[in-house]
């Protein structure tokens, strides 16, 4: 609970002090802060950072929402090597798995060698440092989260359910719509909330992937802290994205709440 | 009553090269209440799938009043099932549950309102339509999900073993509701259990089924009194099985010694010969117990005595080592009637009273 709670206080009370060169954090207490936050250029690198989440979101969901439902019905000794392949990139670093995506992205790369040899394409294509190789990026690291709390769902959406919506003459779509979507809507909205927030916050990824144009708000964050050496900027910046983050996980209760899970009086 | 609404013609399936159904035939009577009883892995629920849809057969025929079923989809198909676990939508209140079906046929508001509450009332469940299934008792969502079936007023309503997550006593009750709800909608029923006292006490015909075989259909009479084999014996209710050995056939009437006593027996229908062996079998109601110095019966010794309220359930162990199950029923005024344990005893039975059956060894090898 301590560990929990103190830092975020640490950072809360930060964001509200001045800046002072050399102790890093001075008094007044100040609104500052917050004010320089909604500067239009730190709005837009707030705005271009939710977007690239965003789509990186949507992106997870496609691709993790049929996934995860065929993980839940293929039988176990599939779903055993599936949710394997699934956990192995855990072992490596993150930081190296970018790495890794900017072998296969850049100019010289994996990719552009491969189309290049086979004729496809004459001159390599420029992969590298666009929104897109940050948001490939983003969906790499990010997609196992999508995955395992739709899973979750999916293992416990029994399949006499589909059968009893047919029977009572729902087709596919219809049964779709009515029942598969609002039982599994707690998992994609835990996997939203495992992507969109991190995918934010993921400055390496931006780093590594997206040169200096496509910037998360982590590598705001970061900069402050490290580079502009401005703690109570940087620690307004955070606590602004933990604010996003609380305002989805009500949501995400209130959801839950209204769907009337089993234990729930 | 007995105009066919659905015929099943030479139907086999198999799953991973075991036959689970083998080519059965099958007619069920419009307006009935139609059993399919038999041990898990009979085949019973296999059938129920196949008549609901989710399921195909590898061959033969489904018809319902005349249309071939194969080609219809589950949701176009004119039945409605209820699932052992209910399967309630748990994100829908008892009302959304019911209503579902009558939405997914584009039916107009008012109507939708009208008929589940009428359904709803005729369960005893109109007080409790925006509860969630989850706050509803095991009895009361076994409601909801026969509410949610017939409502959209079904040719055919398949229930598998829809009472088998119920407690006895609950259970006793849906089965007399279930009845009800039967006559009052004029619906017909297909019903699956393993449960043979459910089978017997609810329906208007029961099919006894074995690895995908009918053993036996007919009336819960018949099934009873009269069963073909030797498995639909034993799988309803107790049965004493004495083998016998035809010493002289007269007519109507043949001799048998059975087990070195001479007894004379009604003859039945099938072929017998002398020199054959046959199986008299006795249900525990039809056994009489007498005392040790009675002319007649089998010798032999009380091992246990178990009271069941309304009759006195004895075993008796026959001198030569075979046990006997007899079920009595009190008589007060009979100063005998009580046996100890251990008491010696001879057991016999009305006379014509017995059921023959010709010797089946392939059913004796499975004897329990």
């Amino acid at each position: 609970m301590l560990l929990v709670l103190l830092p975020n206080l640490l950072v809360i009370g930060a964001s509200f002090m001045t800046r002072d060169p050399s102790d890093f954090l001075s008094l007044p207490l100040t609104l500052d802060n917050y004010r320089r936050l909604m500067d239009p250029l730190y709005l837009q690198v707030f705005l271009h950072s939710l977007y690239m989440a965003a789509v990186t979101t949507v992106l997870c969901l496609l691709i993790g929402y049929p996934f995860a439902w065929a993980l839940a019905r293929v039988d176990k000794r599939w779903q055993t090597l599936l949710m394997f392949l699934l956990i192995v990139p855990f072992w490596t670093n993150s930081l190296v798995r970018t790495y890794a995506v900017k072998l296969l992205l850049a100019s010289n790369g994996l990719i552009n060698s491969a189309l290049q040899s086979l004729g496809i394409t004459e001159a390599p294509i420029t992969m590298l440092y666009t929104e897109g190789a940050v948001i490939v990026g983003l969906v790499y690291l990010l997609l196992p989260f999508m995955i395992l709390p739709l899973y979750a769902v999916f293992e416990d959406l029994r399949r006499e359910l589909l059968l009893a919506s047919h029977d009572l003459g729902a087709g596919r779509l219809a049964t779709f719509f009515h029942v598969v979507l609002p039982l599994t809507l707690p998992g994609v909205i835990a996997g939203v909330l495992l992507v969109l927030l991190p995918a934010m916050g993921m400055f390496y990824v931006a780093d590594v992937l997206g040169g200096a144009k496509n910037l998360l708000v982590g590598n705001v964050i970061k900069n402050q802290f490290l580079d502009a050496r401005d703690w109570p900027f940087g620690a307004a910046a955070s606590v602004l994205l933990t604010l996003a983050m609380a305002v989805l996980l009500l949501a995400h209760r209130l959801s839950r709440r209204r769907l009337g899970e089993e234990g729930e009086t | 009553m007995s105009q066919t609404l659905l015929s099943v013609r030479g139907i086999s399936k198999h799953y991973a090269g075991k036959a689970v159904l083998r080519s059965l035939d099958l007619d069920i009577f419009d307006g009935e209440f139609l059993t399919l009883l038999g041990p898990s892995g009979c085949g019973k629920t296999t059938l129920l799938r196949l008549l609901a849809g989710f399921e195909r057969a590898d061959s033969g025929s489904l018809t319902l009043a005349g249309q071939d079923l194969s080609p219809v989809p589950p949701e176009r198909r004119p039945l409605n099932t209820v699932f052992q676990q209910y399967a309630l939508f748990p994100h829908m209140t008892v009302f959304g549950n019911v209503a579902y079906g009558l939405k997914m046929e584009k039916r107009p508001k008012d109507e939708i309102h009208q008929r589940v509450t009428d359904v709803l009332r005729m369960v005893q469940l109109d007080q409790l339509a925006d509860r969630k299934p989850h706050q509803l008792s095991g009895g009361q969502q076994q409601r909801v999900a026969i509410a949610r079936a017939v409502v959209k007023r079904p040719r055919l309503l398949l229930l598998d073993e829809p009472l088998s997550a119920l407690d006895y006593k609950l259970r006793r009750q849906m089965q007399l509701e279930l009845k009800r709800l039967q006559r009052e909608l004029g619906i017909t029923f297909v019903f699956v259990t393993h449960d043979q006292e459910e089978a017997l006490s609810m329906s208007d015909r029961v099919a006894v089924m074995r690895d995908g075989v009918i053993q036996q259909l007919g009336t819960p009479r018949e099934i009873y009194e009269r069963p073909e084999n030797l498995f639909t014996a034993r799988f309803v209710g107790e049965t004493n099985l004495f083998p016998a050995r035809v010493t002289a056939v007269n007519g109507e009437r043949i001799a048998v010694d059975i087990r070195g006593l001479p007894r004379d027996l009604r003859k039945r229908e099938f072929p017998i010969e002398v020199g054959q062996q046959v199986n008299v079998l006795l249900r525990p109601e039809d056994i009489r117990v007498l005392a040790a110095d009675a002319d007649h019966g089998f010798a032999g010794k009380v091992i246990e005595r178990n009271y069941k309220g309304s009759t006195l359930d004895s075993l008796i162990r026959l001198d030569d080592g075979n046990l006997v199950l007899a079920s009595e029923f009190f008589d007060e005024d009979d100063p005998a009637f009580d046996y100890r344990l251990g008491e010696p005893v001879k057991v016999s039975w009305v006379d014509g009273w017995e059921w023959l059956l010709p010797m089946d060894e392939e059913a004796d090898a499975i004897q329990a």
